[in-house]
C-alpha cells in the first residue's frame, strides 16, 4: 500500500515538474505574463509533491531517505526547488525560474534512471546525525545550485552586453546587478549551510568512528569545495570581486559540489559510498 | 437649445505638411513659424471656418477645421499655409488634405505617434495637447473639434497601453538608458559624469536624471559652460583635469567633447577599478571622433558603447516596433470608425430639435386659440390644460424620436432624417 503510494507520488512528481518546466520554457520564449504565474503555481505543486514523496519514503524505510543514489538526488532536487521558492518569496529575478526548473527536471531524470530500491542501512548510519548532517549539506547544495544558475545567467547576459550583439537572451535576462545580488545572496546562505554541514559531519565522525576527520575522499572533496567558496567570499569582501569572476567561481564551485556528490562515489569510493 | 447644431453639409478638413511629404527647405518657408498666438489670430480672419485648430512642430504643420464651405476653405487654407513663398503649382505636391473620415484617421495616427519620424516617440502627444490648449484658450475650437481632439488623446493613450510601441528604445538616449538599466538594474542613486558640455550631453543627462540618476558632475574645458549645465541639474562642475578623480565616484559617463583624439585610455581606468571595489562603469561615447579608448570595453565590469553601437541598438528596436505599429493602426482604425458613428448621431440632432420645435409650436398655437374661449378657468385649471397639450405632443413624438436616435443602422441615419423630415413636413434644411 505505502509502496504503491510511493510509486504514484514519484511519477506525479516527474509529471508535474515536467509540466512546470515546459510552461516556464514557453513563457521564456513568449514572455506572456500570465504564463509565469501558472508556471510558478505548478512548480510550487511540484515542490509539495516532492516533500510528500520524501515523507512517504521515510515511512516506507524508517530512516531519513538520503542514503541511496536515488534518494540523495531527489533530496537535492527538493532542496533546489524549495531554495528557489523561498528565494522567490523575497526577491523576484526575471526568468530565473526557467533555469531552475530545467535543473530540477534534469536531477529528477537522473533520480528516475537509477535504482529506486530501498537499502538496508548499516548500523553506523542509523543515527540522528544522519538527517542533521545530510539535511544541512543538501540545503547548502540547493542554494549553491541557485548560485550556479545565476552564474550562467550572468555570463550569458554579460556576453550580450560586452559583444553588443543583442540576441535572444538580452531582453529575457534580468540586469547584471540583480544577477550579481542573487549570486551574493545564494552563496552566502549556501556557504553558511555548507560550513554547518561539515561541522556536523566531523561531530558525527567523532561519534561513529572515533575521529573527527578521516580524510575519506568525500571529506577531502567537501573540504576542497568549502575552500573554493570560502576563497570566493573572502575575495568579495576584501577585494570587492564581483560580476563575472564571482559568476565563474560559482559555476566551478558547483561542479566540485557535483563531483563531491557523485564523482567521489563512483571514482574514489570511501565511507560515504551509498550502496553496499 | 441645440448644443450640437451640425449642418448636414459641415465638413472636417485636415490640411498640412509633414516630414514625409515635404522637404525641410519647403517647410522652412512656411508663413507661420513662431508660436501659436499670431497664426491662430490670422486663421480667424478666414471666412467660413466654424472651428479651427493648428499644430506646429518641427516635423509637421497641420490645420484642422470644421467648415460648411469645404472647397473654398480648402484653397484659402493652403494659401494661408504657404503665404507668398510658393505658388499653388509648386506646393500642390507637398501638401496633403483630408476630409471627414480620412481627416479623423490621420489625426488619430498623428496622436498615436504612428505618423512620427520616430514611430512610437511620446513627445508628439504633448505637442498636440499644447496646440489644443492654445486653440481652446483662444476659443477657436467648438463642440466638434473639442470632442475630436479629446478623442485623439484617448486613442493615443489606448495605443500606448495596449501595444508595446513606446517601450523599445528608438532614440540614442533611450537606447543608452535601456543599456544602463541592463547593467545597473535601476538608475536610482547612480552618479553621472558628463565630459564635455554639448547639447547631446545635455539631452543624455536629462534622460538619465529623468530615470532616477542622482548626481550630475560636469567636466568641461571651459568651466563657465560646465557651471551653466551643472546648475540645470543641481550638479557640480569640475575642470577636465579632475576627470580621473571623479571616475572613482561616478557610475555612468557620457563623453561628447570635440577633442581630436582619445582623452581617456584603458590604462587610466584600470587601476581605478580596485578602489571602486569593481562597481561597474558604463561609458557612453557620443563624440565623433571618439573620446574614449575602445579597449576600455575589455576591462572587467566596464562597458563602453560608442555612437555606432547605440545606433545599432536603435535599429534593432525599430524592427520590433514596426510589428507593434501594425497592432496600433488597427486600434486607430477602430477608433476612427467609432468617431464617425458619433458624428453620424450628431447629424440627427438638428432634426430632433426641429421636430420638438414643431410640436411645441402646434401646441402653443392651439392653446392660444382655445384658452380664450374657455371662460372662468382658474389659474390652476389653465395650467393643467397647458400641461396636457404639451404632454400629448411629447408622447406623440416620443417614438419617432427614439427611431431617429436608435443605435441600429447608424450609417442609414441620413435616410432616416430625410424620411422623418418629409413625414412631419419639416424644412429640408434646418435653417428656420
Amino acid at each position: 500500500m505505502l509502496g504503491e503510494i510511493n510509486y504514484i507520488l514519484f511519477n506525479s512528481v516527474m509529471v508535474v515538474s515536467f509540466v512546470a518546466c515546459a510552461v516556464y520554457i514557453v513563457f521564456f520564449f513568449s514572455q506572456r505574463e500570465g504564463l509565469r504565474k501558472i508556471a510558478r503555481m505548478i512548480f510550487l505543486g511540484s515542490g509539495i509533491l516532492q516533500s510528500l514523496y520524501i515523507l512517504s519514503r521515510y515511512f516506507l524505510s524508517g530512516y531519513t531517505p538520503i542514503t541511496s543514489q536515488h534518494e540523495a538526488v531527489v533530496f537535492f532536487a527538493w532542496s533546489v526547488t524549495w531554495a528557489y521558492l523561498s528565494f522567490h518569496w523575497r526577491y523576484s529575478v526575471k526568468n530565473f525560474g526557467t533555469f531552475v526548473s530545467v535543473l530540477v527536471v534534469i536531477m529528477l531524470c537522473i533520480a528516475a534512471s537509477v535504482s529506486r530500491d530501498l537499502q538496508v542501512l548499516s548500523p553506523i548510519l542509523q543515527s540522528l546525525w544522519l538527517p542533521v548532517h545530510a539535511g544541512i549539506s543538501v540545503i547548502a547544495y540547493g542554494f549553491l545550485a541557485l548560485a550556479f544558475c545565476g552564474g550562467i545567467m550572468y555570463l550569458l547576459q554579460e556576453r550580450e552586453l560586452k559583444t553588443k550583439n543583442f540576441g535572444f537572451f538580452y531582453s529575457r535576462l534580468p540586469s547584471l546587478e540583480s544577477l550579481d545580488q542573487l549570486n551574493n545572496h545564494c552563496l552566502t546562505v549556501g556557504f553558511v549551510f555548507l560550513t554547518l554541514g561539515i561541522i556536523t559531519g566531523t561531530l558525527w565522525g567523532r561519534q561513529a568512528w572515533g575521529t573527527y576527520w578521516s580524510w575519506d575522499p568525500k571529506e577531502t572533496w567537501s573540504l576542497i569545495t568549502w575552500l573554493l567558496y570560502a576563497a570566493q567570499i573572502h575575495q568579495r569582501f576584501t577585494l570587492g570581486w564581483r560580476g563575472r569572476r564571482i559568476a565563474l567561481m560559482s559555476i566551478v564551485g558547483f561542479c566540485t559540489v557535483l563531483f563531491t556528490l557523485w564523482g567521489v562515489t563512483f571514482l574514489l569510493g570511501g565511507v560515504h559510498t551509498y550502496a553496499q | 437649445m441645440g448644443v450640437f447644431i451640425l449642418m448636414p453639409s459641415e465638413t472636417i478638413i485636415l490640411l498640412g505638411v509633414n516630414h514625409k511629404k515635404t522637404p525641410l527647405e519647403v517647410r522652412e518657408k512656411l508663413a507661420l513659424s513662431s508660436g501659436y498666438e499670431e497664426p491662430l489670430a490670422a486663421l480667424g480672419t478666414i471666412d467660413g471656418l466654424r472651428e479651427y485648430y493648428l499644430l506646429s512642430t518641427c516635423n509637421r504643420v497641420e490645420i484642422l477645421v470644421s467648415t460648411d464651405a469645404a472647397d473654398v476653405v480648402e484653397k484659402k487654407l493652403a494659401e494661408f499655409l504657404f503665404g507668398d513663398a510658393l505658388t499653388p503649382d509648386q506646393y500642390e505636391k507637398h501638401l496633403y488634405c483630408y476630409r471627414d473620415a480620412k481627416a479623423i484617421h490621420h489625426l488619430f495616427m498623428v496622436a498615436a505617434s504612428l505618423d512620427s519620424m520616430i514611430v512610437g516617440e511620446s513627445q508628439i502627444l504633448g505637442q498636440l495637447k499644447e496646440a489644443y490648449r492654445w486653440s481652446s484658450e483662444k476659443k477657436c475650437t467648438g463642440p466638434i473639434l473639442n470632442k475630436l481632439l479629446h478623442k485623439s488623446f484617448s486613442v493615443a493613450k489606448r495605443v500606448r497601453s495596449e501595444t508595446r510601441i513606446g517601450s523599445s528604445a528608438v532614440s540614442i538616449s533611450y537606447a543608452a538608458i535601456e543599456l544602463a538599466k541592463k547593467i545597473f538594474g535601476s538608475l536610482e542613486d547612480k552618479r553621472v559624469l558628463l565630459i564635455g558640455a554639448g547639447e547631446m550631453a545635455e539631452l543624455a543627462a536629462e534622460h538619465l536624471v529623468g530615470n532616477g540618476a542622482k548626481d550630475v558632475v560636469v567636466a568641461n574645458r571651459t568651466l563657465e559652460r560646465a557651471l551653466d549645465l551643472a546648475k540645470r541639474f543641481n550638479g557640480r562642475a569640475v575642470g577636465l583635469d579632475e576627470m580621473l578623480e571623479q571616475l572613482g565616484q561616478v557610475d555612468i559617463i557620457v563623453s561628447s567633447t570635440g577633442a581630436p583624439g582619445i582623452i581617456l585610455h584603458r590604462d587610466d581606468v584600470k587601476p581605478l577599478m580596485r578602489n571602486r571595489r569593481n562597481k561597474p562603469l558604463f561609458f557612453i561615447d557620443i563624440a565623433v571622433p571618439r573620446d574614449l579608448d575602445p579597449a576600455l570595453n575589455d576591462l572587467e565590469n566596464v562597458y563602453l558603447y560608442d555612437i555606432d553601437d547605440l545606433n545599432n541598438v536603435v535599429e534593432l528596436n525599430k524592427a520590433e516596433r514596426d510589428k507593434e505599429a501594425i497592432k496600433a493602426s488597427r486600434i486607430v482604425d477602430e477608433e476612427a470608425l467609432k468617431f464617425k458613428d458619433w458624428q453620424a448621431g450628431l447629424a440627427v440632432t438638428p432634426t430632433l430639435a426641429a421636430l420638438r420645435e414643431k410640436g411645441n409650436a402646434i401646441a402653443r398655437m392651439e392653446l392660444e386659440r382655445t384658452l380664450p374661449r374657455l371662460e372662468g378657468l382658474s389659474a390652476k385649471e389653465r395650467k393643467s390644460v397647458e400641461k396636457m397639450a404639451s404632454a400629448i405632443v411629447s408622447k406623440l413624438l416620443h417614438d419617432p424620436m427614439l427611431f431617429l436616435k436608435s443605435e441600429s443602422c447608424k450609417d442609414q441615419s441620413e435616410m432616416k432624417v430625410d424620411m422623418l423630415r418629409s413625414v412631419f413636413g419639416l424644412e429640408k434644411n434646418s435653417d428656420q
